[in-house]
């Protein structure tokens, strides 16, 4: 009885995700239209890959606050080089790159500098940003080649192209998350840091690992963006780092490390997904989107507490 | 009489840490409380400061049945409990710990000017050298104690409990550490001064109290007991046949260790002991042999070569295994299941291509299930599900299974029941009998005696003495406890 109730909770989120969407497609009927569903799957992309980066850190009981700026920077970046007339592979190339690059600064920093990661991300959102922003001039970068607009806006016999993007980086980190040795000592940190440590493992070196993986799909994130936008924006991604953790948060991810899965965390994105698209669809205020957004981040981790509570006992 | 205990006991869940506690106080007397780790005086203070309520026996203070509920309760009675500095909020000023709890206010605002009066005429009475506009982390060991000490004073005022007042403290600061609890006495107070350091005590105590195994087995004037008796009360348990083991003749040197003040070889089929009281360095030790706290002087030689131990991972390399203290905190991952326990040393070993194979690791560490009766469902059971006997049977697979050479166990028997205890010892023969090298740290004296070859024993950080496997308590004891 107590466990078929927890088990009942695990599957929440997956539940609630199936629920808005019955919901919607009764609601509106606008919903379950091919256009639709492809604007949903467009919108959610950029979170939803950065969410599979934010996965990993959390797992490892840390935290990644400057995913929006290095967005921005990624972003940037990759669409002055493909300006310059580079190709677009060499772009993304760049935008990758500079994600990696951010990622790796966040992970060397906080492992040889013990400082925390919730200020070592704090201050590279600002530097990052900033850095940005010099660069470009504050201007948006535009001229970019018109095949690039595929990466985001493209479709594949009728899916969106980024779909595939995103079902190819869900599958890689899931698989890295579950069955490699990286995957495993992930978990192990997160769920007790000084156990690893005693175990030989080279926390410092894995958790940096982490973070470099986290920057990489958020550097890969900036060059969808910027795909769909068709520019380079240097104030892309403001506030994405709140949707990207609750994205996690609401799949099941604790931020005391140990806990998260890639499946959770593509349920948390697109149940925020689906609750900003219903919302414009049954002409909900904007304003109090963002209200219920915070709402549910709340709402999912009471339950998931719950939950653990009674596990405990 | 100012404080009477008669037969107190406590019990935490099945373990008994007091069965029959007896301690009478006077006022104007200090009072030493002394026994092995682990006798039950830190229970039995906690149940006169209240911070623990009692589960038998009958408590008097000043002739009145008491029964303290809270700290507060115990406080307004005149009774404090010194505690050492950890309990300090390091950010706050010396007066603002002096108060900490009791604040004196007008409305809602703090009266700060009338709290750092008060802490400097303290401080002035008792003639410490400590400034209450301080911050406490600025502090020397010895001034946290004295704030401590303050903090008691301001909120009691017949009787003091100092727990281990010295153990931090170098020669001179304890020395002044004993000169205020004279001063106290001298002011009428009531001392009850806990220490493991046997030789100070004469110096400062009027009477003595010693308990093993939660019983009170003496009490009475200090002056008319020697040190040899002394230590015999501490320790006259019978040796309790829990495990008999047939020794070996060892083998080639597996580890050298040669660090300041520590000197010692471990063979291929040796189990050595380690005796010591707490904070006499046991701990410390293993934790610099594995590279946790890596050695900044001496060297630390594994099957002959000499290896350079920087970190965990170092020493795992070099084939050492650390089988730590506090299984729950550094030994598992409690959330993890057994199977990912048993690999997570030696991962590598069940790595294909890249890849952890699921069904390997199960296979692995159904096979350690068996070879060490780990009493689970099934390896997918998290860590944290099973019972301490069990959970310490993990951590020995995971370094079985990364075939460590050199095994250096922290109190293996911490928390375990009498049947674990004896597979756990089972299967440490097993491993010496196999050609590991076995360090045992262990407080429990007739456990070493049974299991190991020779005994080190530390004191102070050092290893003063090796003594062999037919040596004594009462002899462990004496190195262990009295300063040559």
């Amino acid at each position: 009885m107590k466990t078929g109730s927890a088990t009942w909770q695990r599957l929440l989120p997956f539940l609630s995700l199936a629920a808005l969407f019955i919901f919607l497609s009764v609601a509106s009927p606008n919903f379950l239209t091919p256009t639709n569903l492809a604007a949903v799957i467009r919108q959610t992309a950029t979170i939803n890959v950065m969410a599979l980066g934010m996965t990993l850190v959390i797992v490892s009981g840390g935290i990644d606050l400057s995913v929006g700026a290095i967005l921005a920077f990624s972003g940037t970046m990759g669409a002055m080089a493909m300006a310059s007339g580079l190709p677009v592979s060499v772009g993304i190339a760049v935008g990758l790159f500079c994600g990696l690059f951010w990622g790796l600064f966040n992970g060397v920093l906080t492992t040889s500098l013990k400082i925390p990661p919730f200020i070592v991300t704090l201050g590279t959102l600002g530097i990052a940003r900033g850095v940005t922003l010099i660069i470009s001039g504050g201007l948006p970068v535009v001229g970019l080649p018109r095949e690039f607009e595929s990466l985001a806006e493209g479709s594949l016999a009728g899916i969106p192209s980024v779909l595939f993007v995103l079902g190819v980086c869900a599958v890689l980190t899931h698989v890295v998350l579950h069955s490699t040795k990286l995957g495993r000592y992930t978990y192990a940190i997160g769920s007790n840091k000084e156990a690893a440590v005693y175990a030989g493992i080279s926390v410092d070196r894995y958790t940096v690992a982490v973070y470099a993986i986290s920057g990489m799909l958020t550097g890969l994130a900036g060059m969808i963006e910027a795909s769909r936008l068709m520019t380079g924006q240097p104030t892309a991604g403001l506030g994405y780092e709140l949707q990207v953790i609750a994205a996690v948060v609401i799949g099941g991810g604790s931020l005391t490390g140990g806990e998260g899965s890639v499946i959770g965390t593509l349920i948390g994105a697109f149940i925020m997904g689906l609750l900003s698209n219903g919302s414009d669809l049954l002409g909900v205020n904007p304003y109090l989107q963002q209200a219920l957004i915070g709402a549910i981040i709340i709402l999912a981790v009471a339950v998931d507490e719950a939950r653990k509570r009674r596990f405990r006992q | 009489m100012l404080l009477d205990l008669q037969g107190i006991e406590k019990h935490f869940g099945g373990i008994t840490a007091l069965e029959n506690g007896d301690l009478q106080v006077e006022a104007g007397e200090i009072h030493a409380l002394v026994g092995e780790n682990g006798a039950g005086k830190s229970t039995l203070m906690k149940i006169v400061a209240g911070m623990l309520r009692r589960d038998g026996g009958a408590m008097r203070w000043q002739g009145r049945p008491v029964d303290f509920s809270r700290p507060a309760e115990a406080h307004q009675a005149g009774i404090s409990m010194v505690h050492q500095e950890s309990l300090l909020a390091p950010h706050l000023s010396v007066a603002e710990n002096i108060f900490l709890g009791c604040e004196a206010t007008k409305g809602p605002l703090l009266e700060q000017r009338r709290m750092e009066a008060d802490a400097r005429q303290l401080i002035n009475e008792h003639d410490f050298p400590l400034d209450p506009s301080s911050s406490v982390y600025e502090l020397s060991p010895a001034q946290k104690q004295l704030v401590e000490i303050c903090r008691a004073l301001h909120s009691a005022s017949r009787l003091l409990i100092f727990d281990e007042p010295t153990s931090s403290l170098s020669d001179a600061e304890a020395a002044e550490v004993f000169h205020i609890a004279q001063d106290l006495k001298e002011r009428g107070m009531g001392i009850i001064y806990i220490t493991h350091r046997l030789s100070e005590l004469r110096a400062i105590a009027d009477r003595i109290t010693i308990l093993r195994d939660g019983r009170t087995v003496h009490s009475g004037p200090i002056a008319v007991l020697s040190t040899d008796q002394m230590v015999h009360h501490m320790v006259g348990r019978e040796i309790s046949s829990i495990y008999e083991r047939e020794r070996l003749t060892p083998g080639a040197e597996r580890l050298r260790v040669d660090l300041p003040g520590i000197c010692f070889s471990l063979c291929a089929g040796e189990i050595v002991g380690i005796a010591g009281l707490m904070g006499a360095g046991r701990t410390e030790l293993c934790q610099t042999i594995f590279g946790i706290t890596p050695a900044a002087h001496g060297s630390i030689v594994v099957d002959g070569s000499r290896v350079s131990i920087n970190s965990p991972q170092d020493a795992v390399r070099a084939g050492i295994a650390l089988i730590t203290e506090d299984r729950q905190q550094t030994g598992l991952t409690l959330s993890m299941p057994i199977r990912a326990n048993v690999t997570l040393a030696h991962l590598d070993g069940v790595t294909r291509n890249g890849f952890v194979s699921r069904a390997e690791e199960h296979a692995v560490a159904e096979r350690f299930g068996d070879r060490l009766s780990i009493r689970a469902a099934s390896v997918e059971q998290p860590a944290g599900s099973l019972s301490g006997g069990n959970q310490q049977k993990v951590v020995i697979a995971k370094w079985l299974f990364r075939d460590a050479k050199v095994l250096l166990f922290d109190e293996p028997t911490r928390g375990i029941d009498v049947a674990a205890k004896a597979e756990v010892f089972g299967l440490m023969d097993q491993l010496a009998r196999d050609g590991a090298a076995i360090l045992m740290v262990s407080s429990e004296l007739p456990e070493l005696l049974q299991i190991a070859d020779r005994i080190l024993v530390m004191r102070g950080g050092a290893v003063v003495t090796e003594l062999p496997r037919s040596t004594t308590q009462q002899e462990i004891m004496r190195h262990a406890a009295v300063d040559a």
